[in-house]
């Protein structure tokens, strides 16, 4: 009786399932790095219905964020500014301006303008603006250098372990209240140094347990 | 039973929960012992295979294109700003809105513009902060997808413009023939359109009919007094208090001051025994190793103050807390409550001594104790058998003059409310517990008979039903369905597309109390503001705005109110944000009654029939029918039977046995020719040969919540008969019914969850309750964590004062987004209530007693719940809460499985799944809405903890008060039942409670060591009817 099989087709055949076993380590290796928060998460830009220059306005012009997130200090929500914010100063600056027409168009007709969320936590995280602006991190740590951004983009994964990383030693990213939103604002000594000073004055103490969070 | 060994009910009483636990049926015993219902893990409509495959693959392919690429959302700021108005910080606004046909004082919480959650007004003498059920829930209705939203001519989809053309041609003239019907006026603002409407159409008339009214207490002060009036309790001044089938703590609660002043007489039990009695130290019950491990034992704290709780200390003389051992020494304090009823109410449970008579027997006893107290003219020995009762009543009453109360229920005739008034006259109460005030309204019965005359002689040619019902409400004998149709022009303005709304003309959409201008007087007459909170969701307009479009008047309705308040501002801007005008109520009068007139007209009255009764009340959860399309009142199980989603006909076992009935038989109640069926509930304590039905379901057209749910009992209901009537006969009918309850899921298996006792036993052993303990070892596997510093949440439920009325249980579902399930898998054993209210019988399946025992997650420091979650997904926090992480659960449910209370509820399905946009406004924007597959449970509340803990930490980080953090139990409680607070704060009042001589903690031989603990309860028995 003849060999049904080539001595050659055993070598194919472990051939083929070595390489089908590295197809599936490398696929599933792939699929793994590329749905991590550090690969989804950063860098998100999503284009705005107004080319509003974070860059020109808070930083040129050096207006402080609370300006128009007016809520950043007392509430959970920093607050996107309604459109009546936007036209203090743009009834009279750039009125005739083509790329400010959604913002006229909204003024006229009472409609929101529909800005892109950049920063998004998901619905069973309940982040409270109020309580980390207060207790001294500022906006640089979240939000990144946005008084640079022509467009804002998300910077950091927003994940959850990057959050307890803070939570669990919140003193590099303390500084005194009064320069939460001084973007540019450095320590002139040890960061932690100071850090741990305020957490000692202020009693600060960020919950690691899941209800300081989760709801 | 299950039988643990060295645990049982060793010490207290046999509590029991449903006629087939105290017979221990095999069927009970399986259901019992199974932790998830045979069935709870199956899908309802079990498809194929190959369907599972088609949904599954559809699913995937989904999965894999959304998956590409984040969602985008859009963050839609307003154009233009909204003064004081920041993003998701919650604004209150005080109002008042007509609840079950009373004004309730309130307080809504807005966030971004959305009302929310309804809380009772604190500023407002009748509410203190106390909502009940009702109320708490009607903030589902306002949402409701299935609300009236569309002018309706004929049935057929209309406008606004369209009625007001026809509207002009029908107000016009002397206003002839034309009839308005509306409920009971508590507006002022209507009251005063309504004098404009006579003025400018003076043969119009003005109709009111409610189908649970006060109609008989009126008749009855008029027989008594001579004058219309209407009875103001104080049960604070109270020291004994009869009942003649007046359930005032639930359904005939005539505002929630007397929740209030009730439970304070209750509460006041702990000043007759001083904390670190002698008799405690006695160590019969005790072994060395009990105490050895016990945490929170009331032993550890024989130091404690007396009455430990502010409340108590309040209610009563501090020189009682002294006074000798008298039999009636106590009464000072604690109250005595004699109730006289045919069906088991709420009143009933909290009664010392309960007497069960049919509802047509009530007059003969009233009499029998007027006699007896001398209140009558003619002085009678009374015979009978309840003779011993009677006298011992009396005699009480004669001790306690111008301390005493006796009450009337609005089922009974106008001679039962006339005797309350000739014995409380008697015994000098009128003006010490008993007050009175003209409320100056028509009859309603009458009004609606004489409607139905008119109609029936064809003097009617346009009826105008201003948010009445009557098609579904009016007493059968009246036949108004088919007179209703006769009228040339019909025009209803309703909430719902409801029966009337079917057959009028027009029908024209109601604005909700949250989205209309109104005012209202409550019941002390304090003349409280109705101020909106939303716009009208739909085309809707409320009552006083379709009245002006009748009267073609063009000031708004804000306008109209604030006209009709004669304030101007300041005053006007304080009254809004007080949702009251201070100072505004009646000074209630003293009228003597005339025992003369009451015996003239009890030897007029008719004598009871022998024979079966029906009696009518209305429902605990739809009330007369208006809230029968909301699902969390239809899911609210009724507080005596469990029964949700469905309305029995409850019967005693003595009856059901006697008819040869059991559960689940239906059956024909006849009564004048007239007929319904309906299946039957045995209810031990219900009064022989009767039997009662609850009003306001078997409605045929409402919403898809409502309709079809329950038999229609008003079928029965005669203007002879409209609280209860003889000559019924019953027959069987072959058909059998399965009626849904929750009675006897989560049992506790024969352990002392629920502890009683007398009076006399407190003040002998102080400390029964944590008596009743098992003697076990406590022992602690691990080390413990130090509790020790900071904010540590606990809470103390009191039994004593808890009447088990499921205003904690609404008020829980709509503060934690709870979601409702339905009839069908709610007898699989998947209710969602995070809270529950459990209802134990003790004593004798004839004349049982009830106990209610509010039931939520313990927050267990050594919770087994988290040592057998696989992921991690509940676990503790350092201020002594079990958190529950939803997006971490993957849905084992050993959690639930391993949990002693049965409080851990699970998602089989995604019960929010099918809702629609505007149903979705209801939710509490601070609670995660869970879907499938996620394990919940109570969280003490935490958003509210986390939300007061940030605002003091940017308030210069002050330590939080007591009192700053609230249940959305505790703060609705009328009977102000729940402690919540810092147990780390010796002056907290919980810590004050935990130090009550009748705190105990549930399951102690665990050594769970449960945050939340309970004051057990004591009756106040009569010595002679012992």
């Amino acid at each position: 009786m003849g060999l049904k099989f080539s001595k050659k087709s055993d070598r194919i055949l472990r051939t083929v399932l070595v390489m089908v076993g590295l197809g599936v380590i490398g696929g599933a290796s792939t699929l793994y790095y590329a749905t991590l928060p550090i690969t989804l998460e950063p860098g998100y830009q999503p284009k705005q219905p107004v080319p509003y220059s974070h860059k020109l306005h808070a930083g040129n012009m050096g207006m402080d964020c609370t300006y128009c997130h007016t809520s950043v200090l007392k509430a959970a929500y920093a607050s996107i500014p309604p459109t009546q914010t936007c036209m203090n100063c743009h009834s009279k600056v750039k009125e005739k301006s083509v790329v400010l027409e959604p913002v006229r168009a909204s003024w006229a007709s009472g409609e929101s303008v529909p800005w892109v969320k950049v920063h998004r936590l998901p619905d069973y995280v309940y982040f409270n603006h109020s309580s980390h602006t207060n207790a001294g991190v500022s906006c640089v740590s979240c939000h990144g250098r946005v008084d640079q951004m022509v467009e804002v983009k998300q910077v950091q994964t927003l994940a959850m372990s990057w959050c307890l990383d803070c939570h669990r030693n919140p003193a590099p990213n303390l500084r005194p209240a009064q320069f939460v939103t001084k973007l540019d604002w450095k320590p002139e000594g040890d960061a932690a140094a100071l850090g741990r000073e305020i957490i000692a004055q202020k009693g600060i103490n960020p919950p690691v347990n899941c209800s300081g969070c989760h709801r | 039973m299950i039988q643990i060994e060295g645990i049982g009910n060793q010490t207290g009483k046999k509590f029991w929960r449903s006629l087939n636990e105290l017979a221990a049926t095999p069927k009970f015993r399986e259901w019992m012992v199974q932790e998830f219902p045979e069935g709870a893990n199956d899908l309802l409509d079990t498809g194929s295979r190959r369907r599972f495959m088609q949904i599954m693959a559809a699913s995937m392919g989904l999965a894999g294109l959304t998956a590409c690429r984040r969602p985008v959302e859009k963050i839609l700021p307003y154009a233009k700003g909204v003064e004081g108005l920041v993003h998701g910080v919650p604004q209150h606004y005080a109002t008042v809105m007509n609840v079950a046909g009373q004004a309730q004082p309130l307080v809504i919480e807005a966030i971004d513009g959305r009302p929310v959650k309804i809380e009772g007004n604190r500023k407002h003498p009748l509410s203190n902060g106390a909502a009940n059920a009702w109320a708490q829930a009607s903030i589902l209705s306002l949402y409701d997808p299935d609300r009236s939203q569309k002018v309706l001519e004929k049935g057929k989809a209309s406008t606004w413009e369209a009625f007001e053309v026809a509207a002009k041609g029908t107000f016009a003239g002397d206003g002839e023939g034309i009839r308005i019907l509306s409920g009971t006026v508590i507006s002022p603002t209507i009251a005063g359109l309504r004098s404009s409407l006579a003025a400018k159409h003076p043969k119009a008339k003005w109709v009111e009919y409610e189908p649970i009214n006060e109609d008989f207490a009126l008749a009855g002060a008029e027989l008594a007094f001579g004058d219309r009036l209407r009875p103001h309790y104080s049960l604070s001044k109270a020291d004994v208090v009869v009942s003649l089938d007046c359930d005032f703590l639930h359904l005939d609660n005539p505002g929630l001051n007397v929740i209030r002043d009730f439970a304070k007489r209750r509460k006041a039990v702990d000043s007759a025994v001083p904390a670190g009695h002698a008799a405690d130290h006695k160590p019969a019950d005790h072994k060395a190793g009990e105490i050895a491990a016990g945490v929170h034992k009331v032993d550890e704290h024989p130091m404690a103050p007396p009455a430990g709780h502010e409340l108590a200390v309040a209610a009563a003389p501090a020189a009682d807390a002294a006074a000798p051992a008298s039999p009636f020494a106590d009464a000072s304090t604690i109250n005595r409550l004699y109730m006289v009823e045919n069906h088991f109410t709420l009143t009933g449970a909290q009664a010392d001594h309960r007497l069960r008579l049919r509802a047509a027997d009530v007059q003969a006893f009233a009499a029998d104790l007027a006699r007896e107290v001398a209140a009558l003219p003619q002085g009678l020995k009374i015979l009978g058998q309840s003779d011993k009762f009677i006298a011992a009543l009396a005699k009480d009453l004669l001790a306690h003059k111008g301390r005493s109360l006796v009450l009337a229920g609005p089922r009974q005739p106008a001679i039962v409310h006339a005797l309350a008034a000739a014995i409380n006259h008697t015994l000098g109460n009128i003006g010490e517990t008993v007050s009175y005030t003209r409320p100056g309204r028509e009859s309603a019965a009458v009004g609606i008979t004489e409607l139905a005359k008119e109609i029936g002689a064809g003097q009617v040619k346009t009826l105008v039903v201003l948010g009445a019902n009557p098609l579904y409400t009016a007493p059968a004998d009246l036949e108004f369905a088919a007179k209703y149709k006769s009228v040339a022009t019909t025009i209803h303005l309703g909430f719902e597309v409801d029966e009337t709304a079917a057959a009028s003309t027009w029908h024209l959409p109601e604005s909700h109390g949250l989205e209309s201008w109104g005012d209202a007087v409550t019941s002390d007459g304090t003349l409280s503001l109705q101020q909106p909170l939303i716009e009208p969701i739909f085309k809707t307009k409320s009552a006083i705005e379709v009245i002006s479009l009748g009267l073609g008047l063009t000031t708004s309705a804000y306008e109209l109110v604030k006209a009709q308040s004669k304030l101007a501002d300041p005053a006007w801007r304080q009254a809004l944000h007080d949702g009251l005008v201070a100072g505004s109520q009646v000074t209630p009068s003293k009228p003597a009654a005339n025992p003369k007139a009451v015996e003239a007209a009890l030897s007029a009255a008719p004598k009871a029939a022998a024979g079966l009764e029906v009696v009518f009340f209305p429902s605990a959860s739809l009330f007369d029918g208006r809230y029968a399309n909301n699902a969390w009142l239809q899911e609210a199980p009724e507080p005596m039977t469990k029964i949700v989603w469905d309305n029995p006909a409850i019967v005693s076992p003595k009856t059901a046995k006697e008819l040869k009935l059991e559960e689940g038989s239906v059956i024909v109640i006849e009564r004048g020719g007239r007929k319904v069926e309906a299946p039957v509930l045995v209810q031990p304590g219900h009064a022989d040969n009767s039997v009662t039905l609850s009003l306001g379901y078997g409605r045929t057209s409402v919403g898809r919540v409502g309709t079809g749910v329950g038999y229609n009992a008003y079928l029965l209901r005669t203007t002879d008969a409209m609280g209860f009537g003889t000559g019924v006969t019953i027959s069987r009918s072959p058909r059998t019914y399965a009626l849904v309850t929750t009675q006897e899921h989560h049992d506790q298996a024969g352990r002392p969850v629920v502890r009683e006792a007398s009076v006399e036993k407190y003040k002998e052993e102080s400390h029964f309750a944590s008596h009743e303990d098992a003697h076990v070892e406590l022992i602690q596997l691990f080390d413990s964590f130090d509790y020790s510093k900071g904010n540590q949440w606990g809470m103390v439920v009191d039994l004593q004062s808890c009447i088990g009325c499921n205003a904690c249980l609404v008020a829980c579902q709509s503060e934690n987004n709870i979601p409702v399930v339905g009839r069908d898998q709610v007898s699989k054993g998947r209710e969602m209530h995070w809270i529950r209210l459990d209802r134990y019988f003790t004593g004798t399946e004839d004349d049982p007693e009830v106990v209610h025992q509010p039931m939520a997650c313990q927050q267990c420091e050594n919770a087994p719940c988290e040592s057998v979650c696989p992921v991690a997904a509940t676990v503790h926090s350092p201020e002594g809460l079990n958190d529950m992480a939803y997006n971490r659960c993957v849905g084992t449910r050993y959690c639930a499985n391993n949990c002693p209370y049965k409080v851990r509820r699970f998602n089989y399905f995604n019960w929010h799944e099918d809702l629609e946009e505007v149903g979705k406004m209801v939710f509490n924007p601070d609670v995660t809405v869970r879907m499938r597959g996620v394990m919940e449970k109570c969280t003490y509340c935490v958003q509210r903890i986390q939300e007061v803990k940030i605002a003091h930490k940017i308030d210069g980080r002050k330590p939080i008060q007591d009192g700053d953090v609230l249940t959305a139990c505790q703060q609705t409680c009328p009977a102000e039942a729940i402690s919540f607070g810092n147990i780390n704060d010796p002056e907290s009042a919980v810590s004050k409670m935990k130090k009550n001589n009748r705190n105990y903690t549930l399951l102690h031989e665990l050594n769970v060591r449960p945050r939340t603990t309970y004051l057990a309860k004591v009756r106040n028995p009569n010595p002679e009817l012992a």
